[in-house]
């Protein structure tokens, strides 16, 4: 896997994000442009509620027949000359992609983003192995520069502000004039592309994800905002295209169904600005494209997920609502996660991929408010995913000594309601003398986690049952 | 021949009971003036949330039971909580997969089951008796109400018929406060952070009374707002709906 995963220490990381106020500046700006966008588009679109149902039975039928449909498009994709190669785990998958890359004699790659290659840890294989990886989407791009993983499945830079970006410009692009003016972003864009456009003319190999496969057609598609997918599979000799398995659906129809409700649901975009089909490798007459096309098909315990209370999970498209509209990723950025996948879909996938044991605060660390669910394109049930995974830690009693002590001490007391009378009537009692004409109590002991951030309210004296048996009543 | 009254079994939550049995009495007086006649099983506890949201599926399933056999004898249970109104209406037959017996029990519970604002717009389309409350006053959706159980326009319809009181709305009403049950002392950096949002977002309203349907939420935020020095007072809705408004508002100085 790629950099440092640090899914294990969440609170301790949670707890430095909400000590950056840059950071937390920069993720306020999602209320407006990824929040607000959405809706403006959902508002815009009365048939969107059924187009979600649409396009959940499709992902719904294509997971019953996820193998059917992966050996048609395999099919597909060798009748119009490519290479289809199947890899079991991440350390397969990026072994494909260097022997590919070894073969073609690469130097230099350019990559289209890809969360897939993340989830791998393709770009530092590929460096240790003498191959230098390009990111050409600006945001991956900046990233790259500063040895930071994605903080957003769409925005991977999400957590940067422009004064950031340009000292990494000036730190790394040397060859530019010291004194030259970084201010705007559109200064910034324009750099960026300038470097970058070097680097897609000298790349020898090109690797993107693919956002859908399509079994009827063997095709590839990938949707971006600033054209760089096109340049990455198009310019080099070579285009590798890695994807999970789950990417996979029917007909060119169902992507056409599918695409209505991704960039809506990501960016509030109609459509995002390049969608791009790729087919094969470059045919006698084509103006363009590569010559050797190849698909590498990542599994990474995908297959698990069928049949198990998390193959849902498998409908998902990447388009990041549940992330964008998540209080606690709203509260803490991407990379408190510490995992791949950050907000309420990684916090499902991170334990399907990396073990319960290392993950298991992700499925803990949500309301279980349900805004993720009810944005989500594709009808994911995500709240009732995290809570079986919540079940899982439990049976597996991999949940802290602590709080199974205090959920057995309430287990005992809530299964016997005279001695829960009695223990409710005393505390209420007792707490309710503690706070006084104050009303609210600024400590409590063993509550801290309460009284640290906010007084507790103090009981108004007798319990409901108390006083209700005091008027006579039953 | 008159209609029988409906017989309600109203399930306070372990929350009311502790916290604001207030709350329970104005449920009581809303039912009562709405025509039902009103029980308060005594040996009720606690739907099980708690268990259910930290993975103990069989904790969950035996203070499921217990509730079940406890109030399937009514003709209806009403809940002063969106939340533990979702947890028998939306999980309970969910904990009982694989036995009959059981699942038909808990989905004929589900199916009588009602939170409070709900039962009384939606199943006895009845109006609460005149009262008065002169102020503004923002109301928070409590997310499980909202999201499991679609409660949005029937506390704001009831409101509406409350003399003085107008309702000014948040930016995000539907925001989550960060309660969460336990997350909020297991996550209690991150549940601040959310639940800061919620008093900042109450704040520009400019109301002077904060309402919701769930007392997790209101004892987060009120918990918010004093420890903030803030002078908006916190209720239950249903508090304001019965009128029983003279005592000291949650969290609230007393006299």
């Amino acid at each position: 896997m790629s950099l440092g995963l640090t899914s294990a220490s969440f609170p301790k990381n949670a707890h430095a994000a909400l000590a950056n106020p840059p950071l937390l500046k920069a993720i306020a700006h999602i209320e407006e442009t990824l929040v607000g966008g959405r809706r403006r588009a959902v508002d815009a679109l009365p048939e969107f509620d059924a187009l979600r149902d649409a396009g959940r039975d499709i992902k719904a039928h294509t997971l019953k027949h996820l193998d059917l449909y992966l050996e048609a498009f395999e099919k597909k994709v060798v009748e119009a000359g490519g290479f289809v190669h199947w890899a079991a785990d991440a350390a397969e998958a990026s072994r494909i992609v260097l022997d590919i890359c070894q073969a073609a004699g690469a130097r230099r790659v350019t990559k289209g983003k890809s969360m897939i290659t993340e989830e791998v840890g393709l770009n530092a294989f590929l460096g240790a192995n003498g191959i230098t990886p390009v990111e050409t989407d600006l945001g991956e791009y900046i990233i790259q520069l500063r040895g930071e993983t994605p903080s957003h499945i769409i925005a991977p830079a999400v957590h940067v502000n422009k004064e950031q970006v340009a000292a990494d410009f000036r730190r790394v692009h040397t060859d530019l004039d010291p004194k030259r003016n970084l201010d705007e972003p559109t200064s910034l864009l324009a750099e960026a592309r300038g470097v970058l456009r070097e680097r897609f003319l000298s790349a020898d190999v090109g690797i993107t994800g693919a956002n859908f496969l399509v079994a009827e057609t063997g095709s590839t598609v990938i949707v971006t905002n600033e054209g760089n997918g096109d340049l990455t599979q198009i310019l080099p000799k070579t285009h590798i295209v890695l994807a999970s398995i789950e990417k996979v659906v029917p007909t060119l129809e169902d992507v056409a169904t599918i695409m209505r409700l991704l960039a809506r649901s990501a960016t509030g975009q109609e459509m995002s600005v390049y969608t791009t089909f790729s087919t094969g490798p470059r045919r006698a007459g084509d103006p363009d494209g590569p010559e050797a096309f190849h698909v590498v098909l990542l599994d990474n315990g995908r297959s698990a997920m069928l049949g198990s209370e998390f193959e849902d999970m498998l409908r998902c498209i990447r388009c990041g609502a549940c992330i964008n509209h998540c209080p606690v990723y709203r509260s803490i950025g991407g990379h408190a996660y510490g995992s791949v996948y950050p907000g309420p879909m990684g916090s499902v996938l991170t334990p399907s991929l990396q073990g319960l044991e290392k993950a298991a605060h992700l499925a803990n660390a949500s309301t279980l408010c349900g805004r993720c669910e009810s944005v989500c394109p594709m009808r994911i049930p995500l709240p009732k995913m995290l809570r079986h995974w919540r079940e899982k830690e439990f049976e597996r009693h991999l949940t802290p000594k602590k709080a199974r002590f205090g959920l057995a001490v309430w287990r005992f007391f809530a299964a016997r309601p005279h001695l829960y009378g009695a223990a409710t009537r005393l505390a209420a009692w007792g707490l309710a003398r503690l706070a006084g004409k104050n009303g609210a109590l600024s400590q409590v002991p063993l509550a801290d986690g309460w009284t640290r951030w906010r007084d507790l309210p103090a009981p108004e004296g007798g319990t409901f049952r108390t006083e209700w048996a005091k008027r006579g009543r039953k | 021949m008159t209609t029988p009254k409906p017989r309600v079994g109203l399930f306070v939550t372990c929350l009311v009971d502790f916290f604001r049995p207030t709350i329970g009495f104005s449920a009581v007086k809303l039912l009562e003036d709405a025509g039902c006649e009103v029980s308060v099983p005594a040996a009720q506890t606690c739907c099980g949330q708690p268990a259910y949201n930290s993975g103990d599926r069989g904790g969950a399933r035996a203070l499921a039971e217990q509730v079940i056999a406890l109030f399937e004898g009514f003709d209806y249970v009403v809940i002063p909580s969106g939340s533990c109104a979702g947890m028998i209406k939306v999980h309970y037959p969910d904990l009982f997969v694989g036995e009959p017996g059981w699942r038909l029990r808990a989905e004929r519970l589900a199916a009588k089951t009602h939170e409070l604002t709900s039962f009384l717009v939606d199943v006895l389309g009845v109006a609460p008796l005149p009262v008065t409350w002169e102020g503004t006053a923002t109301y928070h959706d409590s997310c499980s109400g909202l999201r499991e159980l679609g409660l949005k326009a029937q506390p704001r319809r009831l409101l509406s018929s409350v003399e003085g009181l107008a309702v000014r709305e948040m930016s995000d009403p539907e925001a989550c406060c960060g309660f969460g049950g336990a997350f909020c002392v297991k996550y209690d950096e991150i549940s601040n952070a959310i639940v800061d949002r919620k008093a900042a977002d109450i704040k520009v309203t400019g109301a002077d009374l904060l309402l919701s349907g769930d007392l997790g939420c209101l004892l987060n935020i009120a918990g918010k707002l004093k420890r903030e020095g803030s002078r908006v007072e916190v209720r239950h809705v249903a508090e304001v709906l019965a009128g029983m408004t003279s005592g000291p508002a949650i969290g609230g100085t007393r006299k």
